[in-house]
C-alpha cells in the first residue's frame, strides 16, 4: 500500500480510543463525478484500475452482455453496468454507469466492521480498507449498501476500490479519472464536483430533453464521495441497481445507533452505580485481615549427620 | 478528415453514420461529447445497430445495412424542397451552375448514360460540362429538360444489361484500373448559369436526380419509417433554417460506408449534401473519414494503393509511353467560367513527380532518361487487395510478404485466402505474434493427410512492437506525430526497417551478382542512409520532405536554399531535377528549421483548437482543408466568431488562424474558387468524366447480396461496375437459397483487430466471440443468449454464442419483415480464448464475399446475407 502519511485519518472501525493526529490537518473533501449521460462504456477505467493496482487477471465468462462481468470482484473493483432500457413511449436507451465504492460519508462498512482499523476514513471522504487488519469476517459485505467490498477466499480479506488513496495522497487523481477519454469523470474537491455535477444536470433537463436528470448523492447516508449524474434520477435503479435510498442495514444500524448507546448507557449506569455505592456504602473499608493458615516452613532438608 | 477531431469540437451538428467513434475511436469521440456539452451540438446516429454511439444520440435511426445512398439522397432532396441550403456557398463554391453536355442521361433506370453491358464500364464522354461561357439569364424553354432524355433511345444497352440484372455485375479481368485510353478532357471554358435554371445544369439535374428519393423511397430501402427519416433529415438541415449561414454540421464515417460494393459513392453523397448545405472548409463541419489505425493515414498517404504513387500521384500505366506522355495524361488543365479563377494546384503536378523520381532514383535520374522515368512500374491492370488472393489462389502469384497485418483475416472470404497461400510457394510474416496468415496451415479443417501436401513454406520474422519503434503516426487528421521508442524490441526481435532494408540489400546483391530482367530500378534505387542495413526513420522522414539538390531561389517569395538545405514547403518544388522529395504532401515537415513533426506547442490562440505548434499537419500545416470556403465571397468568415482566415484589404492577403489553404494574394474579387486542388475551383456536385467509374451522381444499388429488388430499378439492382470473382469459391447468395437475414460486421473497443486476442487484458474485457441477435427473431427461433448459434453464408459458415438483444429491431423493407445480425471480427484461430478451445476457431469472414467496390475496389464487409440456427 502506497504512503498515506499526507492523509488525515478521520474514523477508524471499532477503535476505541482517540485517532493518532486528529484535526491537526484541514482536509478538503474528494469526489468523483461520474456523468452517466457522456459515458460511452469504453472500460477504460477497468482496465486503469486493474493495471493501476496491479491485479492478476481472470477469466471471464460470455453473458450475453456486453458487460465485462456480473459484478465487481475481489481483483475488479470498478465495472461499467450495461443495461438496455426500453421506455413506455418506445425510445430506447443503453445505459452505462461506472460501479465502484461510493466512499459514503456514513460509511456501512466502516460501521459494520468489528476489527480495529480494518476499515478507516480519512478526512478527505476516502474510506479504505487495511487489509492487514481485516479478519475476514466479512460483516463489512453485509453493512454495505451498494454491494461492493469482495471477499478474496485464499487470502481471506476483502477488498474494494481506494479511490486511489495512494495516487491521491500524492496529488494525482485516480486511475479510472486519469484515463477517462470523454471526459464523463471528474475529481475534485465535493463542492466543486457538486456544482459541475448540477450545471451539467441543468443542461440536461433544459437543453436534452431529460426532465428528470439530476445529481445522484444520497444523503440517507449522509451523501457520498463518488456522485452521479443521471438522465433520470427519479429512477436510479434503472442503471443496474443503483439504489433509490441507499441505507446502511438496519442491524447495523441498531448495531451502532441502538445497542452502542445501550451499551454506553449500561455501562454508564454502572458507573452511575459505582459512584452511588461509593456515596452511600462510603469507601473500602478496613477488612479484617483474611485468616492465613501459616504454613511452616519445610523442613530443611535432612543433612547427613555426620 | 477535411478537417481535424478537435475540430469536432466547433461543431452545431453531428451526423454519425458507416461509423462507430464512441466503440472505435474513443479518445477522439471526446470531441463529440465536448461539442455536446459545451455548445449543445446535437448527435444523429445511423447505424444498423444500436451502438455506444448511438447511446450518446439526440436521434438514432436504425438503418438496413447497405442503404446509406438512399438516406443520405432523400437528406439532399429534403434539404433542396426545403431551402435548407447555402445559396451563395452553392452558385459560388459548387459547380451547380455548371450546365452538363446533352445527352446525359440520369439513370432512371439504374444506368447513366454511356453504359457498356459488354465491359461493364461506362463510355463518359458524356458526364461532361458544356462549353460555351456565361448562359445566366438566357435559359432555354422547360420543355428542352424533358428532351434531354430523349438521347435514350440511342443507347439500347441499356434494356439488355437492364434485363441481365446480377448476371452483369463485373467481369473478371476486365475494367482495368489504369488502363483505359485518356478519356475526352474538361471544357477550358464552362457554360454556366448562375440562375440555376437552365434544366442542364448540375443543380437542376441533382434535384431531378434525389426528387426520386422522396420520404417513402426512403423508409422502402432503408426500413427507416418515414416519420422518422423526416425528424432526422429536419435535424440536420435544421442549420440552414430561414436563410442563416452562421450554424455548422459535420459528417462523420468510417469504414461502414467504405466497406460496400458503392462506398465510393455513399462518401460523394455526404460531400454532396455538406456542399450543398456550405459545410465544406468550415470549422465544426466538412466531411471526416476516421481511419481505423493508428497510421491507416499515412499508409494511404504512401501509396498503401496499387494505382497512386506517394502523394495520391496516378500510377503509370502502359499507354504513357515516356514522362511527357505520363504527364500529359495526369496533370489537369483548367476548365472554369471564363469570368472566375481556378488556382488548379495538381498543374504543379510535373514538380512533384520528377522530385519523386529524384528521391527513388537519386543521381540515377537525369533529364536526359527522362528522370528514370521508365523504371517505374507501368500498371496494366488492378493489383487491389482481393485480386492479390484471387491470383495467388489461381496459381498466379507464388511469394507473399505480410508485415503489420494479418492477410488470411483481414479479406473477404478467408477460405479462399487459406486455399490461395496453400498454392504459395513461400510467405513471409514479420509480426510480434504467431498469427493466422503465418499459421494458416493450423486453419481448421486441414488434417494431418492434407497437411503433407502443403508445400508454401512459411518464414516468421520476429518484429519490433508499436512501443519499441520511434517514427511517426499521421492521424486522421493529417497530423504527422513523432513518437520515440518507449523500449528496445526484445530478444531477437527488429525494427521493420531494418528487416526490409536487410531484404533490399541482399536483393541488390542478388541483381548485381546474377543480373535479371530488368536490373536498374534496383540497382539504381536511391539508398543513401548513414546505416545502409538499419535506417535510421528520422533520415527518411527528411527524404520525405525533399531538399535542394542545387542553389535554387524563389523570385516571388524571396526564399534561396543552398544545395543540401531541406525544403521548407512543397512550393519549392521544381520539375528540373533540382529539388526531390519523397512526398510532395509531407514537404514542410522537416525543414532547415528542424523537425516539425517533433514539435509539442501547446498554444491555440484562435480557441478553436488549431494547436499551430503541436506536430505538423499537411499540407503545409493547415488544419482545416479548403478553409477559403469558410468565407463568403468577398472574404468575410460566414460566421464571425468561429474565424479560420478572411482577406486582409490593408496587407492585400488572405490571413488568419489556420494556414490559408488557398492562393494567398488572390483577391477575392478575382473569384478564384476554395477548391483549388480541382481544375474547376469548385466543389464538384457533378462529377465529370473519369472521376468516378460508376457515376457522376451516386445512386442507390442494393449489396451484391440484397434481401429485395432495388425499389428504384429492380431491373438494375446491383451496382452495374461492381466487380465480381468467378473462382468457384467465389459464390453469392440469394433469399431463395434461403439467405435471408442482413449480416453486417463490425469492431469492438474492447479489441483491436486481430491482436489483442493475445492479451489477456483485453480477453478478460471480452472473452469469447458472438453474434448479436434481435430479440424478436431469437424469440421465434427458441434461441437464447450465451446459446451457440451457426451463421452460414453461401461461402461458410460460423459459429459462436447468441447475444440476444433489443438493440436490433426487425424492420419493414420494402414492405418485408427484415432482420439484421450482426457479428463482430476479432478471432480467428490462434489466441488465447482459441488456444483454450473456448471459440469455434471461425474467422468471421469466412462469411462475407468477394466483391469490391469499382472505386477504392474495397470489398463489401458489410450488408451479405446469411442465415441462421442453433449449432
Amino acid at each position: 500500500m502506497g504512503d498515506r502519511t499526507t492523509l488525515q485519518i478521520q474514523q477508524i472501525s471499532a477503535h476505541p480510543g482517540p485517532i493518532a493526529g486528529e484535526g491537526m490537518q484541514r482536509q478538503e473533501q474528494v469526489c468523483k463525478l461520474i456523468d452517466t449521460t457522456t459515458c460511452i462504456g469504453c472500460k477504460a477505467c477497468e482496465v486503469a484500475c486493474v493495471e493501476w493496482n496491479d491485479m492478476p487477471f481472470q477469466n471471464t465468462m460470455f453473458d450475453n452482455t456486453y458487460q465485462t462481468m456480473p459484478d465487481t470482484n475481489w481483483n475488479y473493483w470498478n465495472l461499467i453496468k450495461f443495461n438496455e432500457s426500453e421506455h413506455s413511449d418506445g425510445s430506447f436507451a443503453w445505459l452505462m454507469r461506472k460501479h465502484q465504492c461510493m466512499h459514503c460519508a456514513d460509511p456501512g462498512c466502516l460501521r459494520a466492521c468489528p476489527s480495529d482499523g480494518a476499515i478507516v476514513q480519512y478526512a478527505n471522504g476516502i474510506v479504505d480498507f487495511q487489509q492487514e487488519n481485516c479478519i475476514g469476517c466479512q460483516f463489512c459485505v453485509s453493512g454495505c449498501p451498494f454491494n461492493i467490498p469482495k471477499f478474496n477466499p485464499s487470502t481471506k480479506k476483502v477488498y474494494k476500490c481506494t479511490l486511489c488513496s495512494d495516487r491521491v495522497s500524492a496529488g494525482l487523481e485516480p486511475a479510472c479519472i486519469k484515463s477517462c477519454p470523454t471526459g464523463c469523470l471528474h475529481f475534485g474537491t465535493k463542492d466543486d464536483m457538486k456544482a459541475m455535477a448540477e450545471k451539467r444536470a441543468t443542461q440536461l433537463r433544459d437543453v436534452s430533453g431529460f426532465a428528470g436528470a439530476g445529481v445522484y448523492d444520497p444523503d440517507t447516508i449522509g451523501g457520498t464521495h463518488v456522485i452521479y449524474v443521471l438522465h433520470d434520477v427519479t429512477k436510479p435503479e434503472k442503471y443496474g441497481n443503483l439504489p433509490a435510498k441507499p441505507r446502511i442495514p438496519l442491524s447495523f444500524t441498531i448495531w451502532k445507533s441502538v445497542f452502542k448507546p445501550i451499551g454506553l448507557f449500561g455501562a454508564m449506569l454502572g458507573f452511575v452505580g459505582v459512584v452511588m455505592h461509593y456515596v452511600f456504602e462510603g469507601p473500602r473499608r478496613e477488612q479484617p485481615a483474611p485468616p492465613i493458615k501459616q504454613i511452616d516452613p519445610p523442613p530443611p532438608p535432612a543433612g547427613k549427620e555426620n | 478528415m477535411t478537417n481535424g477531431w478537435i475540430d469536432i469540437k466547433n461543431t452545431d451538428m453531428m451526423l454519425i453514420m458507416g461509423g462507430n467513434p464512441a466503440e472505435n475511436h474513443p479518445c477522439g469521440f471526446k470531441w463529440a461529447v465536448e461539442a455536446k456539452r459545451n455548445r449543445n451540438a446535437k448527435i444523429i446516429v445511423v447505424d444498423p445497430r444500436f451502438t455506444r454511439t448511438a447511446s450518446q444520440a439526440d436521434l438514432f435511426l436504425q438503418i438496413r445495412a447497405g442503404a446509406d445512398i438512399a438516406f443520405l439522397g432523400g437528406v439532399i432532396n429534403y434539404a433542396l424542397q426545403n431551402n435548407r441550403t447555402a445559396k451563395e456557398y452553392l452558385v459560388n463554391y459548387t459547380n451547380a451552375a455548371f450546365i452538363i453536355k446533352d445527352g446525359f442521361k440520369l439513370p432512371d433506370d439504374g444506368l447513366f448514360s454511356g453504359f457498356d453491358p459488354a465491359t461493364n464500364s461506362y463510355n463518359k464522354s458524356t458526364w461532361n460540362y458544356e462549353e460555351g461561357g456565361n448562359l445566366t439569364g438566357k435559359t432555354p424553354p422547360v420543355a428542352a429538360a424533358v428532351k434531354t432524355d430523349s438521347d435514350e433511345d440511342t443507347e439500347p444497352a441499356h434494356v439488355a444489361s437492364a434485363s441481365a440484372g446480377h448476371e452483369q455485375v463485373g467481369s473478371h479481368g476486365t475494367a482495368a484500373g489504369g488502363a483505359t485510353p485518356a478519356p475526352a478532357a474538361l471544357p477550358p471554358n464552362v457554360a454556366y448559369d448562375l440562375d440555376l435554371q437552365h434544366p442542364r445544369c448540375v443543380y437542376q439535374l441533382l434535384k431531378q436526380q434525389y426528387s426520386r428519393y422522396t420520404p417513402e423511397m426512403v423508409e422502402r430501402i432503408t426500413g427507416i419509417p418515414q416519420a422518422d427519416f423526416v425528424k432526422a433529415a429536419d435535424l440536420y438541415t435544421s442549420i440552414r433554417k430561414d436563410g442563416s449561414v452562421k450554424q455548422v454540421g459535420t459528417i462523420i464515417y468510417a469504414v461502414g460506408w467504405t466497406q460496400h460494393s458503392f462506398g465510393t459513392q455513399i462518401i460523394r453523397t455526404a460531400a454532396m449534401l455538406q456542399l450543398l448545405m456550405g459545410n465544406v472548409g468550415r470549422a465544426g463541419g466538412g466531411v471526416n473519414a476516421l481511419r481505423g489505425h493508428s497510421n491507416i493515414q499515412g499508409a494511404t498517404d504512401m501509396a498503401g494503393i496499387f494505382d497512386v504513387l506517394p502523394g495520391y500521384l496516378k500510377m503509370p500505366n502502359s499507354s504513357d509511353k515516356d514522362l511527357k506522355t505520363y504527364l500529359d495524361r495526369v496533370t489537369p488543365k483548367t476548365a472554369k467560367p471564363g469570368e472566375w479563377e481556378s488556382f488548379n494546384y495538381y498543374s504543379n503536378t510535373p514538380k512533384f513527380a520528377v522530385s519523386l523520381l529524384k528521391a527513388f532514383y537519386g543521381d540515377a535520374a537525369t533529364k536526359e532518361n527522362d528522370f528514370a522515368f521508365s523504371y517505374l512500374p507501368k500498371i496494366d491492370r488492378r493489383y487491389s487487395w482481393t485480386e492479390i488472393w484471387d491470383d495467388m489462389y489461381r496459381g498466379g502469384i507464388k511469394g507473399f510478404y505480410a508485415f503489420g497485418m494479418n492477410g488470411v483475416m483481414i479479406g473477404p472470404d478467408s477460405q479462399k485466402n487459406i486455399d490461395a497461400l496453400k498454392k504459395a510457394d513461400f510467405v513471409v510474416v514479420c509480426e510480434i505474434y504467431p498469427d493466422e496468415t503465418s499459421g494458416f496451415w493450423q486453419a481448421p479443417g486441414i488434417t494431418a493427410d492434407e497437411l503433407k501436401t502443403i508445400n508454401t513454406t512459411v518464414y516468421r520474422l520476429p518484429g519490433a512492437g508499436f512501443a519499441e519503434k520511434d517514427g511517426t503516426f499521421v492521424n486522421s487528421a493529417r497530423w504527422l506525430q513523432w513518437k520515440n521508442a518507449a523500449l528496445p524490441p526484445p530478444g531477437d526481435c527488429r525494427l521493420d526497417q531494418d528487416i526490409l532494408a536487410q531484404i533490399f540489400l541482399k536483393i541488390r546483391e542478388l541483381y548485381k551478382n546474377e543480373g535479371g530482367k530488368f536490373p536498374d530500378p534496383i540497382l539504381h534505387a536511391s539508398w543513401s542512409y548513414t546505416l545502409p542495413d538499419h535506417p535510421s526513420l528520422s533520415e527518411i522522414a527528411k527524404e520525405l520532405n525533399g531538399k535542394a539538390l542545387a542553389d535554387i531561389s524563389d523570385d516571388k517569395t524571396g526564399v534561396s536554399l543552398k544545395a543540401g538545405q531541406q525544403l521548407p514547403g512543397f512550393a519549392m518544388l521544381r520539375d528540373d531535377g533540382t529539388t526531390m522529395s519523397g512526398n510532395w504532401l509531407y514537404s514542410g515537415s522537416w525543414t532547415e528549421a528542424g523537425a516539425m513533426i517533433q514539435r509539442r506547442g501547446t498554444e491555440d490562440p484562435s480557441g478553436q483548437g488549431i494547436y499551430p505548434n503541436w506536430a505538423w499537419s499537411w499540407p503545409a500545416n493547415r488544419r482545416v482543408l479548403y478553409n477559403r470556403a469558410s468565407c463568403d465571397v468577398s472574404g468575410k468568415p460566414w460566421d464571425p466568431v468561429r474565424r479560420q482566415i478572411w482577406w486582409n484589404e490593408t496587407a492585400q492577403k488572405w490571413v488568419g488562424n489556420d494556414v490559408p489553404d488557398f492562393k494567398p494574394d488572390s483577391k477575392p474579387s478575382e473569384h478564384m474558387g476554395p477548391f483549388i486542388m480541382l481544375p474547376e475551383g469548385v466543389g464538384r456536385l457533378f462529377v465529370p468524366l473519369s472521376g468516378l467509374a460508376d457515376g457522376p451522381f451516386p445512386e442507390h444499388y442494393e449489396p451484391i447480396e440484397s434481401p429485395i429488388a432495388n425499389p428504384l430499378h429492380p431491373n438494375q439492382s446491383n451496382n452495374p461496375i461492381a466487380k465480381k470473382f468467378k473462382t468457384p469459391l467465389d459464390k453469392y447468395g440469394t433469399t431463395q437459397e434461403g439467405y435471408n437475414l442482413v449480416c453486417t460486421t463490425y469492431r469492438l473497443t474492447e479489441h483491436y483487430h486481430y491482436w489483442t486476442k493475445n492479451n489477456p487484458m483485453n480477453v478478460e474485457l471480452v472473452p469469447e466471440p458472438f453474434v448479436e441477435i434481435p430479440t424478436e427473431l431469437a424469440d421465434e427461433m427458441g434461441i437464447r443468449g450465451g446459446e451457440k448459434v451457426k451463421v452460414t453464408s453461401i461461402r461458410s459458415n460460423y459459429i459462436a454464442k447468441a447475444m440476444v438483444t433489443k438493440r436490433i429491431k426487425s424492420m419493414m423493407v420494402d414492405g418485408k419483415k427484415t432482420y439484421q445480425i450482426g457479428i463482430p471480427i476479432h478471432w480467428g484461430f490462434l489466441g488465447i480464448s482459441e488456444d483454450e478451445g473456448r471459440t469455434a476457431k471461425t474467422p468471421v469472414n469466412l462469411l462475407t464475399p468477394t466483391v469490391t467496390d469499382p472505386n477504392a475496389y474495397t470489398p463489401e464487409f458489410k450488408g451479405f446475407l446469411v442465415k441462421l440456427e442453433k449449432a
